[in-house]
């Protein structure tokens, strides 16, 4: 089956085996598009619709640079496709009607810049094999990983120069052996380069050095599954429902606000609005792999979970639990309260989950690293001035007062202790 | 002040070799290497490149292994009380063997985890002891009883109705019996007579483990009424205790220690106090917290009482006691008759004749109606012992037709279990409710098991008025049935219990709202507390004086059973928690000993000096009287009369009780007697000797040594009230550093507390030791439970101890309790030590433990002056990552009992080091209820769990930063006379004070102070 468990750590280690061949020297490439960041740009907003290479609800994004005439209207069909569709245009208007009419949604925010990065890691991926998975084509996940796609040029350049060197450092000696000999000194025959120990030992303490930075790298995403977009046993969508239909997130997550559990809703409360919604009526649905959902059938496997029969509009078996699979583990040594982050720290959901209400299918957006946790309490501010319980900071507040500081971040009311988190 | 010397046991007062090797090694074993040693090995270097082999391979495979796939499974429907993640707290009542403690029960995700006493209650008034919060675990035991049985097998309750009904309409009038331990339950007791009402002859017999028959039958002498009187400690300036031990386990110690308290709370403004005389055998709680206490043998008791009568003005001579309890007992009289009417006398005894004299006293010290209630008796206990007697008797006779045991176990704790288990054969029908297969149920042919008390509805009545009330925590973890069920049912009444119960409080209380209200609360009390009432005393004194004066002297030694503070009768003896609480005096865990006086020690060469406390290994002692012959190891206890023996009981359970308690220990029952009247719980004749074998005890008194340094602080109320500000003489040299000295001498920057500093203050006034702290943490913080052989290596996992420091004579010491966790240290030496940082410095003070970061170097707990860090020495809970490293000797980690643990809390794995947090999950919490709500932490919305299980109020604990808080105003304004910090000469600056220790006694001699001022600085030298 198709394993959608995207996990760095394999990743890290196979990449360990191919850079270390390969000692690749970590680049930053300078230039006008950077795919890197294009991957994701691309990821927040666009890949809910739309794969490089496979149709989903958008079309497949391959070669779609050499499908519009001119650039400047692919630019003009992201801000806002409508206003390409009412210029006329033909082939916007073909794009319109072989995907029923539905119009892609509009990216007012996105700068032409953003648009180029994303047209370059495109063309960046469109260069790759199809259906690549973790497990079928570590090689070119490894390298995708590593953020610089040019890597491998690079890597293959600088094998190339470092051969050139070897071979004009091997004729220098020649050379100088050749001199020697001619002025009568003879030197002694020269150890070749592969028996020479400093070079050996040059060579291990480089392999040593760039094979411990990825293992240790793979050792602290352990565990970690960024990305992780299992399958679920109803194809629910966020999308559909907290996206289209503006459902808040606390109607079915009421314990965001109370709990340290979120809680995924029980059935009963699907069932409040399911009772009267019996079929799907909305765009069409596809998983991740772009196989098309049929939204009727899957609400007619919750009715099935929970024993109600719809035709007779009535309950008639007990109701079995969905055995939804968790996508967001934290290890059992920290403490996360949602209610902390939500009432307290006023935190949109889509800062730690994305973009939900693009996602048919939700993957965890962040990496839920401590890493992850401590940046974002150094930099976001407490509600410092409008929560009376931080009236007991004095200092803070003098400290305000006299300028030294313009706001309180969570890290100066000690949010990053360890038993902020630990206990 | 006095300097005295303390003394946690005598190795250490006489600072012995061996007691100068034990201190110098923090960890008290050998580096757990085979005994041939490493080097010796044959092949060292192979087995080393094996395990480097077999560690790589490992980690090879864990790191390529899959992240394991975990389900969310929600409800179906989810119960409109339960938010995941949100405790709910349920009222409920622990009436377990008499005792009245009304409860709240805190559950998570529907399951009771931690338990806390109802605040509402003005009895206990949110007290609790160590058995109370033990209980939440007994909930969880694997032993208990999973379905009914017939005969041993498996059936249904259908099944076990019809047999029973038939059994019980084919007994031809042949009497039934209910034997139960003391009922509080009215409820419970209407639908036992309404049962016992359609079988004619039929009676209900009450048979209590620890008899208080004596006591009912000399009040109905006395006042004409079988029934135990209300007690008002806190009423009284003058207490007496013979035999006594209300603080830890006489008749319901958690309302009488909290009554107490109250009575101790000293500071320079309150120089009122109360002054307790105890007159015991052995060393008991109250005996060790007593001002003034006197020893004497136990079968003297009635002596001491006739003694005590005739100095208060009775018209009985008493027969010739030692001078000094004679002494004692013209003091204690002198203080009776100073303060009568706010004075009382209360005796442990199970004699009448004593008890009678007792009322006695009271009567002339006026203690009715002002410390002695007798308008609104109690009932805590209601068994008589010749009932018992009269029924084992019956039963032997064939005469009795059914015998229901409904709590009570009398195979195990009645004093001829062979006779009633013989009799027990001659009942047609024999049914047990017991929870467990415990050793009369074992007998019975059939087996109903009762719900746990936490799955069960029940009320109870504290005294006329008092009622408080039970309800399901949880829904039954098995195929039990309340046992009020099944009496309704084979008594033909079809309504169940629950509703039965309802219906009688709707009834009582007059609607559905006011039962409703009155299980939220928990209980339901008069709202104004009804006068307390005399009564007039009409006893026969000369009766009683001559039946004492005549009693048989008793021979060389003699015998005194007790009840130990965690273990009592033995009835929750399977609590792994409880076994392992190390007994307030004696430090002991898991087992019970012989305890002796070191005078009678050194007849058994067993004296001062040798490797007696170091070594887990005692003596063992052969102890025969009444022609019963008992085997146990022998314990020094300092303070314990030289001619008596001390046993608890509630040890040597059978072996299907449950894995924790079963082998442990030596049944004592057996050597109860029965006088005709009564159960005596002394022997006054028995002959001691050593078999010449070893048995391991696991003590944990020599443990974590302070090697001398003075921590105690400690003067006499009349010394503290001619000048308060002697307890902290010593203080005064602080004095020159000005009024901060706190970043002096140290190289590290001071901690700045710009919020919140939690800081706690510890009374060691009313701190009585009892443990129930101790507990508390366990159940809160996932605190691990080790076993007796690890204990024995001292490496139990309490987060809180209490050190019980001896002073004074070694024949009779005073005794000092002191709480000891983790102090905070603001200068934290730990903390600097720790190579990888994973304790450190909180901004509110905390002294934090990273679990995961910790590599157990232990170079935290070596430099740790207080001796409060833990280190997991063996997988106690399965939280390696290998598998089968797995310590536990008490099915701790059975997925059952699991569901105890505190799911905000982590269980921590093998090679970490753990110590107190300060309950840092429910400052969290209050702090975020604070935030959520928009508002300051208020003062004593973070309580740690100890001082909520505190029922003394020792502890106090809150924001020193905040100037309004209790702890703040205890430092700085009202205990500044009195509070001090341990080792504060070491600069390291503990967030926890102490409060000195006031006894209210007679100054010491001078000539005294000097000479043990002498004999300590001979010991350092």
């Amino acid at each position: 089956m198709y394993r959608r468990v995207s996990i760095l750590l394999r990743k890290h280690f196979v990449s360990v085996l191919i850079l270390c061949a390969s000692i690749v020297i970590p680049f930053s490439a300078v230039k006008a598009a950077d795919p890197a960041k294009g991957k994701q740009i691309f990821q927040q907003n666009c890949a809910s619709c739309h794969n490089v290479h496979k149709k989903l609800t958008g079309p497949a994004l391959a070669g779609v640079e050499g499908r519009w005439a001119d650039k400047k209207l692919l630019h003009q069909w992201i801000h806002n496709s409508a206003s390409v569709l009412a210029s006329g245009d033909k082939y916007a208007n073909d794009l319109f009607n072989e995907y029923n009419k539905t119009a892609m949604t509009a990216f007012p925010s996105l700068t032409n810049e953003d648009i180029d990065d994303i047209l370059a890691f495109i063309k960046v991926e469109e260069a790759k094999p199809v259906g690549g998975t973790p497990k079928e084509g570590p090689a070119t996940a490894g390298a995708k990983e590593q953020g610089s796609d040019n890597s491998l040029l690079f890597g293959i350049i600088t094998l190339i120069l470092a051969v050139v060197a070897l071979i004009l450092m091997q004729i220098n000696s020649n050379l100088n052996k050749l001199a020697g000999d001619k002025e009568g000194h003879p030197t002694p025959e020269p150890i070749p380069f592969y028996k020479n120990k400093a070079y050996i030992a040059l060579g291990i303490l480089v392999l040593f050095m760039v094979g411990g930075y990825f293992t240790i790298q793979g050792a602290i995403g352990l565990g970690r599954q960024k990305d992780y977009m299992p399958e679920q046993p109803i194809f629910y969508s966020h999308k559909v429902h907290a996206g289209i239909n503006q459902i808040n997130c606390l109607y079915c997550h009421a314990g965001a606000e109370k709990s340290k559990h979120a809680m995924i809703p029980s059935e009963n409360i699907c069932m409040n609005c399911h009772k009267a919604i019996k079929e799907y009526s909305g765009p069409e649905l596809f998983t991740a792999e772009g196989k098309k959902v049929d939204g009727t059938a899957e609400i007619a496997k919750l009715y099935d979970y929970v024993g109600w029969d719809a035709e007779k509009g009535k309950y008639t078996k007990p109701g079995r639990p969905i055995e939804w699979t968790k996508i967001h583990n934290l290890p059992d040594h920290v403490y996360f309260n949602h209610s902390q982050h939500v009432v307290a720290g006023k935190q949109q959901c889509q800062t730690c989950h994305g973009a939900i209400t693009e996602m048919d299918e939700v993957h965890q957006f962040a990496d839920l690293s401590m890493g992850w946790c401590i940046n974002c309490h150094r930099t976001t501010k407490v509600q410092f001035a409008d929560n009376n319980y931080y009236s007991i900071f004095e200092k803070l507040h003098q400290d305000i007062k006299d300028k030294k500081i313009d706001s309180v971040t969570v890290e100066m009311v000690g949010g990053t202790e360890c038993q902020k988190c630990h206990y | 002040m006095e300097q005295k010397k303390y003394w946690k046991g005598l190795e250490e007062l006489h600072n012995t070799e061996a007691h100068q090797e034990i201190v110098k090694n923090e960890f008290s074993e050998e580096l757990p290497f085979e005994s041939e040693g490493l080097l010796n090995a044959t092949t060292p270097r192979r087995d080393f490149l094996k395990y480097l082999g077999f560690t790589t391979a490992a980690a090879t495979i864990a790191a390529s292994c899959e992240t394991p796939v975990h389900k969310a499974i929600p409800y179906v429907n989810k119960p409109e009380e339960i938010t995941p993640g949100v405790a709910n707290y349920y009222a409920s009542s622990y009436t377990i063997d008499g005792e009245y403690v009304p409860v709240v029960v805190k559950t998570r995700e529907g399951r009771p985890i931690k338990i806390e006493g109802n605040t509402l209650s003005s009895i206990t008034g949110g007290s609790t002891s160590a058995k109370v919060q033990g209980t939440v675990l007994s909930l969880y035991d694997v032993a208990r009883l999973r379905f009914p049985t017939i005969g041993g097998t498996e059936t249904t309750w259908a099944e076990l109705d019809k047999q029973v009904s038939a059994a019980l309409a084919g007994l031809g009038g042949a009497p039934v019996v209910l034997l139960s331990t003391s009922i509080l339950s009215p409820s419970t007791k209407k639908v036992i007579d309404a049962f016992l009402a359609k079988y004619p002859n039929s009676r209900h017999v009450v048979h209590d483990p620890v008899s208080y028959s004596g006591m009912l039958l000399a009040n109905e002498a006395s006042y004409g009424k079988r029934t135990i009187p209300s007690y008002h400690f806190e009423n009284a300036k003058a207490i007496v205790s013979l035999g006594a031990d209300f603080i830890g386990t006489w008749l319901n110690p958690v309302e009488y220690a909290r009554q107490f308290a109250q009575t101790r709370k000293v500071s320079a403004k309150q120089l009122e106090m109360s002054k307790l005389f105890a007159f015991e055998s052995n060393m008991s709680l109250t005996g060790a917290n007593a001002d003034e206490r006197y020893t004497h043998r136990p079968s003297e008791a009635g002596a001491v009482a006739l003694a005590l009568l005739a100095a208060v003005g009775g018209s009985v001579t008493a027969p010739k006691l030692d001078a000094k309890v004679e002494e004692g007992i013209k003091k204690a009289a002198a203080e009776l008759k100073k303060f009568a009417g706010k004075a009382l006398v209360v005796s442990g005894s199970n004699d009448v004749n004593t008890q009678l004299i007792v009322n006695a006293i009271n009567n002339i010290v006026g203690a009715n109606g002002t410390t002695i209630d007798w308008a609104n008796p109690s009932g805590y206990r209601q068994g008589i012992d010749s009932d018992m007697t009269k029924l084992v008797d019956d039963m032997n006779a064939g005469s009795i037709g059914a015998v229901l045991v409904y709590g009570a176990n009398p195979a195990y704790d009645y004093f001829d279990a062979a006779k009633f288990s013989e009799g027990l054969k001659k009942v047609k029908l024999s049914l047990s409710f017991n929870d467990r297969l415990d050793e009369t149920t074992e007998l019975c042919k059939f087996a109903a098991p009762d719900h746990h008390f936490l799955e069960n509805w029940n009320d109870a009545q504290g005294k006329p008025g008092y009622y408080s009330f039970a309800q399901p925590t949880i829904s039954p973890l098995f195929k039990t049935r309340a046992a009020q069920d099944s009496l309704l049912a084979w008594t033909g009444n079809t309504t169940a219990w629950a509703d039965y119960l309802k219906a009688e409080w709707v009834a009582k209380l007059g609607s559905q709202e006011a039962w409703d209200k009155a299980l939220q609360d928990g209980v339901v009390e008069p709202t104004t507390a009804p006068a307390l009432g005399g009564a007039s005393f009409s006893g026969d004194i000369a009766g009683a004086a001559a039946k004492i004066s005549g009693a048989k002297k008793g021979g060389k030694y003699e015998v005194v059973l007790y009840e130990k503070v965690a273990i009592g009768n033995g009835r929750q003896a399977n609590n792994p928690w409880l076994q392992e609480m190390p007994d307030p005096i004696t430090r002991a865990t898991w087992d019970n000993y012989a305890c002796i006086s070191n005078t009678l020690a050194k007849t058994f060469s067993a004296q001062l000096g040798d490797d007696y406390e170091i070594n887990v290994e005692k003596k063992e002692l052969k102890i025969k009287t009444n022609g019963k012959e008992i085997v146990l190891p022998m314990l020094i206890v300092p303070g314990i009369h030289p001619e008596t023996i001390a046993i608890a009981v509630g040890y040597g359970r059978g072996k299907n009780i449950g894995r924790a308690a079963a082998g442990i220990g030596q049944n004592a029952y057996p050597l109860v007697s029965f006088n005709g009247q009564t159960f005596d719980y002394f022997t006054a004749d028995a002959a001691v000797e050593a078999t010449g074998k070893m048995y391991p005890v696991a003590l944990t008194q020599t443990h974590n040594s302070y090697e001398g340094r003075p921590i105690i602080k400690e003067t006499t109320l009349a010394e503290f009230s001619h000048n308060p500000k002697e307890v902290n003489e010593d203080r005064r040299e602080l004095d020159k550093f000005g009024k901060d000295f706190r970043s002096d001498a140290t190289l590290y920057s001071s901690h700045p507390y710009p919020g919140i500093k939690w800081g706690m203050s510890i009374d060691l006034n009313t701190c009585f030791g009892c443990g129930a702290c101790t507990i508390a943490c366990q159940a809160e913080n996932n605190v691990s439970v080790v076993g007796k052989e690890e204990v024995g290596k001292g490496h139990e996992m309490h987060w809180i101890r209490i050190d019980r420091y001896f002073s004074g004579d070694e024949n009779n010491p005073e005794v000092v309790f002191q709480p000891m966790l983790c102090q905070h240290c603001d200068n934290a030496p730990c903390e600097n030590v720790c190579p990888v940082g994973a304790t450190n410095h909180s901004s509110e003070g905390i002294n934090q433990m990273a679990y995961n970061r910790c590599i157990g170097t232990r170079y935290c707990a070596n430099n740790c002056p207080y001796k409060v860090r833990r280190l997991n020495w063996r997988d106690w809970n399965g939280a390696d990552s290998f598998e089968n490293n797995l310590y536990d000797v008490a099915d701790m980690n059975d997925n059952l009992t699991r569901m105890v643990l505190n799911p905000d809390v982590v269980v921590r794995s093998r090679g970490v080091m753990e110590k107190c947090s300060f309950c840092v999950q429910r400052l969290q919490e209050a702090k975020l209820d604070a935030k959520k709500a928009g508002h300051p932490l208020k003062d004593g919305a973070a309580k740690t769990a100890c001082q909520q299980a505190c029922g003394a109020d020792a502890i106090v604990f809150g924001n020193v930063n905040d100037k309004n808080s209790e702890i703040y105003k205890i430092r700085n304004e009202e205990q500044t006379e009195r509070m001090y910090y341990v080792l504060e000469e070491t600069h390291v600056l503990p967030s926890i004070n102490y409060l000195a220790k006031i006894r209210n006694k007679d100054a010491a001699p001078k000539k005294a102070e000097k000479e043990s001022a002498h004999k300590e600085e001979a010991h350092h030298a």
